[in-house]
């Protein structure tokens, strides 16, 4: 068969699948089950309204209770057994995590990741969101900046590994460098700022995303609230920190948690770029070194990961709570 | 074509907060009922229980003599007009009228003709493929309210229809509608709003709404002339009717009162003997006040602190007078240089009102 | 604002200026490897890729044609021109260059000036032309190996589609292009769908347990995917889905809804509540409603995330690696440029160059086209 129109086929039948699945549901309740005519037609409508939300509904939870609950407490599970998992072991995955240096390294590096990653790309999101507002080429900078977004994790460590190249004839750091007369440096080997090369990269990647919804926030801003500081004589500082950013600090919120979490789920770029060597490992990329390896220690990094974001989820939770009517 | 019985209705949210409590009502066939009180009273929360869009927690309603707490909005042969219009954005003018006309299934005749009708009742014809948003905020209304009439529901409601236009094109509105009233003598309609001008002019009756129960239902002037209590009197009309403390000093079927403030006051209003020296509330309305002359009885005597000539009348702010600071007269004309003077006020009889504890003693 | 009398000129041209120069920061990168995707290997390590609209002074070497040798006293003398040797020639395909200077050793390949004779001791002696004709002096015969000789000479900037070709034709890239849009239609429309009907019901359908479900959504947004890898796999394995086209849209599905959930409802939820109670009153179903009402309303919210899942589904190798059987007729793109050509080819920089961009085409494309209503769907689902 004709590969475009097997995958046309197979297209269809996949989107046709689900389509079909809401709307003859549905017909079936509302027609055959509980159809809104006769004597009964008020009680039927009501009794179809207590079953609907739960049609809407099913393909999401049964997706989320199998893709990811089952996943999540299997993974707590097989955390408590050795490498084989064939024996219980306990917490003794985790102890011997917290003994193991590598893991530690990791931990500490990953901190650093979940500082400064959202701190930067959210600060220079902001400042860029706002300086761009009023530039007659905003939208083509705000463009350029976001276009990383559309390039996959290991498309955007290639890039860099470009620019971060020791040769002063590929990467245009050393070449700088060389320029100046010093010699070529690799700078992900460079101990400890090594790490913010890397960072680099997720912000790079990152800062688009905060630009874009903090623009978007900004220019929701009542407009009568700056012009009111103009008129009170704030100069335009001022007005950016003392009336723009606290109107918008809902939103700079969503956009710091969103790229925590985010930081807390990357490993392709370290594992890309040195593969965990000069001590520049974090904790996604330290789990897929166990991954299909030992088992009982890859889940156990991944319940500490979701231990770290816990207090994120919490506060997220509570926000979308009080938020509901 | 419809009554509505709501036989002790009340609202609670979430098992907590009471909203309304016991609320009796009866709506003829044909009527235009107008719900009003302060804002946050419960105003919509009744018509949305009435629309089957909140649900009725205690109580009863019915509808041409059938229970429909548990009957759906669809079901219930009702249209509503919401204050926002709610207008389907991508939908243009005739898709949003003939939307529930399709949902029902109607045929293609019956939809184009109830269409044309309403389109020709609000002079929609030459917007019916435009979107709302290419529609001014009056034409938008008019949509809203076309939308519900090819219905042809049992009961309208209106949740302030008009508080979004602006004061010329709310008066113009405001009569159309008493028109379309006109027009469908047979519709029972319910409108909420707190503009007490819009409910002295289209309602039939007009039921008050406070502290989450029925203040007074009544006719606009019943409501105008005989308030059930204080809060009825000082809602409906502009300035608010003022209220002076005093004490009955003479019964029969007139009742004199002394007031706190020296004068005295004689209602068109019966006592017993049992009711003298009983603490009441005389009210009174700023139109109604005249001036006199020295020698002959008054009501009050105030100092005239501010005076606002509005042409046709002029207002009158008083002074403290007896314990209330807040008193006003309107006198018809120009009156200039009372400012600052000392003006002796009183009242028709049949003008004035007595109150005790809140209610009126006309009503014992 | 942009009315305002009397701004300063100056903060404007601080601010032209700092976004101009972030811009250009953050345009470097991309910039440097589409540059060299279009240059050959030879060019990437001679030059850095910044270097190469211009005009480059390159280093050649070629060695003394010993055929034209013929005899001048004790001396034997080969002539000829550089441009025809066949070391340096394939070089220069456009024809000669000039040739700015020469020498005879590799560690100083500059150290005569050209058309100067260079005296190398024992009569020994060098003369290369700007326009690459010689005249080299030997006091011995060369015999059949000529003398080396360097020349240094202006190259034109050259650019090749050769690295394209490479990757385009490498065997397998139409079917890996197919395989792709096999799996990111269907796993950016499905989990869309599934989605907005849940984001409809949580956001205006009214049920007992609607709050913890939406809580635990959010939950989820923080579970990391690796995670499930494994256990759906096997999974999948054992109810008989095994690696497939439909493992992999119920996996991205999946994957792809709590933040679907999250972002629709959050839009939805902004739709105007009279607008839905009307439709309502107008005797709508709740899945009419839906259909007829929020579906169309919610369209940007739709389109940014439709936007996000393909560009994640596009990208992503992971999922498609461990959920997709490895065989030709089933690899994706990512998949396809991982192992056929990064681990075959990993040194080229020009063929890895132009995978990358092979590879982001697509999603640029679609990026830029629709970038709009990703940020109208971003402002409403997150701006709360
Ligand atoms: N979902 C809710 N939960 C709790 N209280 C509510 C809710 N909706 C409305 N209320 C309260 O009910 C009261 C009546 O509201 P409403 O009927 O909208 O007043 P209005 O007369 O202005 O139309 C208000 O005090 C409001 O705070
Ligand atoms: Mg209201």
């Amino acid at each position: 068969m004709n590969p475009v129109f097997q995958g046309l086929l197979t297209i269809l039948i996949g989107v046709g699948g689900i389509f079909a699945y809401f709307v003859l549901s549905n017909m079936l309740l509302d027609k055959v089950l509980f159809p809104a005519k006769g004597p009964n037609a008020s009680r039927n409508i009501n009794r179809a309204n207590l079953i609907r939300p739960w049609l809407f509904l099913a393909p999401t939870i049964i997706a989320l209770s199998l893709y990811l609950v089952y996943p999540v407490i299997g993974s707590f599970i097989r955390s408590l057994y050795n490498r084989s998992g064939d024996q219980f072991i306990g917490f003794g995955n985790y102890s011997s995590l917290i003994a193991s240096p590598d893991f530690r390294t990791a931990f500490m590096n990953n901190v650093l990741w979940a500082l400064f990653v959202p701190a930067v790309s959210t600060f220079l999101g902001l400042v860029i969101a706002q300086l761009t507002d009023k530039l007659s080429w905003g939208n083509i900078a705000k463009s350029i900046i976001f276009m990383p977004m559309a390039i996959s994790f290991v498309g955007a460590s290639l890039i860099w590994k470009f620019v971060y190249a020791i040769d002063p004839n590929l990467g245009i750091i050393n070449a700088i460098r060389a320029s100046m007369g010093l010699n070529p440096l690799d700078v992900l080997q460079l101990a400890f700022w090594n790490n913010f090369f890397l960072m680099a990269i997720l912000i790079w990647v990152q800062t688009g995303f905060a630009m874009v919804i903090l623009s978007a926030a900004l220019r929701g801003i009542p407009e009568e609230t700056i012009e009111a500081a103009v008129i009170d004589g704030a100069n335009p500082f001022q007005i950016f920190m003392k009336i723009q950013v606290p109107q918008v600090t809902g939103t700079i919120v969503v956009v710091w948690t969103t790229t925590t979490i985010l930081v807390l789920k990357v490993f392709d770029i370290v594992y890309a770029m040195t593969g965990g060597n000069f001590n520049t490992q974090i904790l996604p990329s330290y789990m897929m070194q166990f991954m299909f390896r030992d088992d009982g220690r890859a889940t156990a990094v991944a319940i500490v990961i979701m231990l770290i974001v816990t207090p994120v989820m919490i506060q997220n939770i509570i926000q979308a709570r009080k938020e509901m009517r | 074509m419809a009554t509505l019985k709501l036989t002790n209705v009340g609202k609670t949210y979430g098992g907590t907060v009471d909203v309304l409590n016991d609320i009796n009502l009866d709506i003829e066939t044909g009527e235009l009922i107008v719900f009003v009180g302060p804002s946050g009273c419960g105003k919509s929360t009744l018509l949305r229980m009435i629309a089957g869009l909140e649900r009725i927690t205690q109580g009863e309603l019915q509808i041409d003599g059938r229970v429909v707490n548990d009957i759906p909005p669809a079901q219930r042969g009702i249209a509503m007009v919401f204050q926002s219009y709610a207008l389907y954005p991508h939908m243009t003018v005739r898709d949003n009228m003939t939307f529930a006309l399709k949902l029902a299934k109607k045929s293609k005749e019956e939809i184009d003709a109830a269409v044309s009708k309403a389109a020709r009742i609000l002079q929609l014809e030459p917007y019916l493929d435009r979107l709302p948003k290419a529609l001014s905020g009056g034409q938008r209304q008019r949509v809203a309210i076309g939308r519900s009439i090819v219905r042809d529901p049992k009961v309208y409601l209106f949740d302030e229809p008009l508080s979004n236009l602006d004061a010329a094109l709310r008066v113009a509105t405001r009569i159309e509608i008493a028109q379309l009233k006109e027009t469908m003598p047979e519709s029972t309609m319910i409108y909420v709003t707190h503009d007490q001008v819009e409910a002295m002019t289209l309602a039939s009756r007009i039921v008050v709404l406070a502290n989450k129960g029925i203040a007074q239902v009544g006719t606009p002037l019943e409501l105008y002339e005989r308030p059930e209590n204080e809060f009825v009197a000082q809602f409906i009309g502009s300035p608010a009717m003022n209220l002076l403390a005093g004490e009955i000093v003479e019964t029969g079927p007139r009742t004199m009162v002394k007031l706190v403030g020296g004068g005295t006051a004689i209602a068109a209003v019966e006592t017993q003997a049992a009711d003298k020296g009983l603490k009441v509330n005389v009210g009174v309305r700023p139109e109604d006040l005249t001036s006199v002359q020295d020698g002959a009885p008054y009501i009050f005597e105030g100092k005239v602190n501010i005076t606002e000539a509005l042409g046709e009348v002029t207002l009158l702010y008083f002074d403290r007078v007896g314990d209330n600071d807040a008193v006003i007269g309107k006198l018809p004309g120009i009156h200039k240089g009372l400012r600052g003077t000392s003006v002796r006020m009183t009242a028709e009889p049949d003008k004035v009102q007595i109150f005790h504890n809140g209610q009126s003693l006309h009503y014992r | 604002m942009d009315n305002i009398v009397g701004k300063k000129t100056g903060l404007a041209v601080a601010a032209n200026l700092t976004v101009a120069i972030l811009v250009v920061l953050w345009l470097i990168p991309t910039i440097g490897l589409l540059v060299s995707s279009f240059r050959d290997r030879d060019a990437i390590s001679a030059t850095g890729w910044w270097r190469a609209p211009f005009s480059t002074e390159q280093t050649f070497r070629g060695r003394g044609d010993t055929e034209t040798v013929t005899q001048d006293g004790a001396l034997f003398i080969l002539t000829g021109n550089v441009f025809d040797d066949p070391e340096v020639a394939p070089s220069f395909p456009d024809g000669p260059a000039t040739i700015s200077a020469f020498g005879t050793r590799g560690n100083n390949p500059g150290e005569y000036t050209a058309g100067t004779t260079a005296d190398l001791g024992d009569g020994e002696a060098l003369l290369i032309n700007a326009d690459g004709t010689y005249r080299y002096a030997l006091p011995e015969d060369p015999g059949s190996r000529g003398p080396r000789y360097y020349i240094q000479a202006k190259t034109p900037p050259k650019f090749t589609l050769s690295n394209y070709e490479t990757v385009i034709t490498a065997g397998g890239m139409g079917q890996a292009f197919i395989n792709t849009l096999t799996v990111t239609i269907p796993a950016t429309i499905i989990p869309i769908l599934m989605a907005a009907f849940a984001a409809y019901a949580l956001a205006w359908m009214d049920f007992a347990g609607r709050s913890w479900i939406i809580a635990a959504i959010i939950g989820l947004l923080v579970v990391p995917l690796q995670l499930a890898l494994v256990p759906m796999l096997q999974l999948h394995n054992q109810v008989g889905i095994g690696q497939s086209f439909l493992g992999i849209w119920l996996a991205h599905s999946a994957f792809g809804q709590p933040l679907a959930v999250y972002l629709l409802r959050n839009y939805m939820i902004g739709l105007p509540r009279d607008i839905i109670e009307s439709a309502r009153v107008d005797g709508g179903t709740d899945f009419q409603i839906f259909m007829k009402i929020v579906l169309p309303l919610s369209f940007p919210a739709l389109a940014a995330f439709a936007i996000f899942q393909f560009l994640w589904t596009w990208n992503d190798l992971l999922v498609a690696k461990v959920f997709l059987p490895s065989g030709e007729a089933t690899k994706v793109m990512t998949v396809k440029i991982a192992d056929d050509l990064l681990g075959s080819r990993g040194g080229d920089w020009g063929i890895l160059a132009s995978a990358a961009f092979v590879s982001i085409a697509v999603p640029l494309l679609v990026f830029f086209s629709l970038q709009r209503y990703l940020v109208r769907g971003l402002l409403a689902g997150s701006v709360k």
